[in-house]
C-alpha cells in the first residue's frame, strides 16, 4: 500500500521515531561551505544548478556553523588554521559530519611544508574523503551522498538534540592574537 | 648608459664608494653598504629626476656558507612616472642581524619588512612594529626556546615537531576545547 492511500484512507501511519528522524535528517544535510582554498570553486559548482546539489536535500550551504550539518573542509589547511577550523567544528550541533575535501585537507597534497597539517584527520573525526585536487563537483555529490548513506545506516542511532557549545577553543598564536 | 640610470649612478655614487653594480637583461642592481642605505633611498624617492615612489617588495636570501655575509636584503623599488625598475641589495652579516628600516621612506615597506623578519630573522632598525607576520608569535623551537625561522637554509622542510601544536582530537559528541 502505497503513502498516498494509506494517507487518504486512514490519515496517519505507523513507524519508529527512529524512522522519522532518520529520513528528516538524511533529507536535509545542509554542509557549512569551509571554502579555505581553490577546493571551494568545485564545492560552488556543486551547489550550482549545472550539478544541483539540491537534488539531494543539501542545496542550503549554510553560512553559519549553529545551523549546519555537515563540514565541508574544502582547503589546505595550515597549522594557524587548524585552531579556525576545530572551533567552527565546536560550534556546530551534534549530530554532525566532516567532509574532507581533495588532497590537501586529505594529506596536505602537494604542501608537504612546515606550515601545512597533513590531513587534517589528526585533529577532527573525518567521516569522507573525497580525492582529487581539485575534485569534481560530482565528488561533492557522492561524499554527500555517502553521509546520507551514514545516516540511513543501522549503526547511526538519533540522539536528542544537543545543541553545540558556546566554548571558544583556547588560542595558541601569541598575546596579539586576533581570535 | 640611459639617462635615467646615470641619475640614478651618480646618487649612490654622491653617498658611498663602495657598491658594486651588475647588468643583466637590462635590469641593473646595486650592491651597497647597509650604513648608506637610508640616505640612498630617501634620494631615490625624493629626487624628480628619479622617483623611485613605489617599493615593490623586500625580500631576503640566505646564502649560508656561500657568501661572507649570510644574509642578503634585496630592495624591488619602481617609479610610476618613468616606468623604469632598481634593485638594491643590501649585505647583513650573521652575527649582527641588523638592517635599518626603510619603512620611513616607502609605507609599504612596513608589512614587507616584518615578512623578511618573521622569515629570516632579520632585525630592522626603527621599524614601528617589528612582529612576525605569518607564523605564531612565539614560534620557537620546543626543546630550546630559540625562536626559528622557516625560510633560512637550515630549516627543516617539515619543520620541528611539537613547535605549532594541533588542536586536541574531540573523543565524542560534544567535546570542546
Amino acid at each position: 500500500m502505497g503513502l498516498d492511500e494509506q494517507l487518504q484512507k486512514d490519515g496517519f501511519i505507523t513507524t519508529s521515531i527512529d524512522a522519522v528522524i532518520k529520513w528528516a535528517q538524511n533529507s536535509s544535510v545542509w554542509p557549512f561551505p569551509l571554502g579555505i582554498s581553490c577546493c571551494a570553486i568545485e564545492m560552488m559548482a556543486a551547489a550550482s544548478p549545472r550539478f544541483d546539489l539540491a537534488r539531494f536535500g543539501s542545496e542550503v550551504f549554510r553560512m553559519t556553523p549553529r545551523q549546519s550539518d555537515v563540514l565541508l573542509v574544502a582547503g589546505t589547511v595550515t597549522y594557524k588554521m587548524a585552531w579556525v577550523v576545530r572551533k567552527i567544528y565546536d560550534q556546530m550541533p551534534d549530530p554532525k559530519w566532516v567532509i574532507s575535501m581533495g588532497a590537501c585537507a586529505s594529506t596536505g597534497g602537494m604542501f608537504r611544508s612546515y606550515s601545512v597539517v597533513q590531513s587534517i584527520d589528526k585533529f577532527l573525526p573525518v567521516d569522507v574523503y573525497i580525492s582529487g585536487c581539485p575534485p569534481r563537483p560530482e565528488s561533492v555529490i557522492k561524499a554527500i551522498m555517502m553521509i546520507q548513506d551514514k545516516i540511513k545506516s543501522k549503526e547511526y542511532k538519533p540522539a536528542l538534540v544537543n545543541f553545540g557549545k558556546d566554548v571558544s577553543p583556547m588560542p595558541h598564536q601569541g598575546s596579539n592574537s586576533v581570535m | 648608459m640611459e639617462q635615467y640610470f646615470e641619475n640614478i649612478h651618480s646618487v649612490i655614487k654622491l653617498n658611498t664608494e663602495n657598491y658594486e653594480i651588475v647588468k643583466h637583461r637590462n635590469q641593473i642592481t646595486y650592491t651597497i653598504p647597509k650604513d648608506n642605505l637610508l640616505d640612498i633611498c630617501f634620494e631615490l624617492k625624493e629626487n624628480p629626476e628619479i622617483a623611485l615612489d613605489m617599493c615593490v617588495d623586500i625580500t631576503a636570501i640566505d646564502w649560508l656558507d656561500k657568501k661572507h655575509n649570510r644574509f642578503e636584503v634585496v630592495y624591488f623599488l619602481y617609479s610610476m612616472n618613468h616606468n623604469k625598475r632598481l634593485r638594491l641589495k643590501v649585505q647583513i652579516s650573521e652575527s649582527s642581524l641588523l638592517c635599518p628600516s626603510v619603512s620611513e621612506v616607502w609605507g609599504s615597506a612596513n608589512w614587507y619588512e616584518r615578512e623578511t623578519f618573521d622569515m629570516y630573522g632579520i632585525k630592522f632598525e626603527g621599524h614601528p612594529n617589528l612582529r612576525r607576520f605569518y607564523m605564531p608569535e612565539d614560534y620557537c623551537d620546543p626543546e630550546t626556546g630559540e625562536p626559528l625561522y622557516p625560510l633560512r637554509k637550515d630549516f627543516p622542510l617539515m619543520g620541528i615537531p611539537d613547535s605549532m601544536p594541533l588542536p586536541p582530537y574531540p573523543e565524542k559528541f560534544g567535546d570542546v576545547i
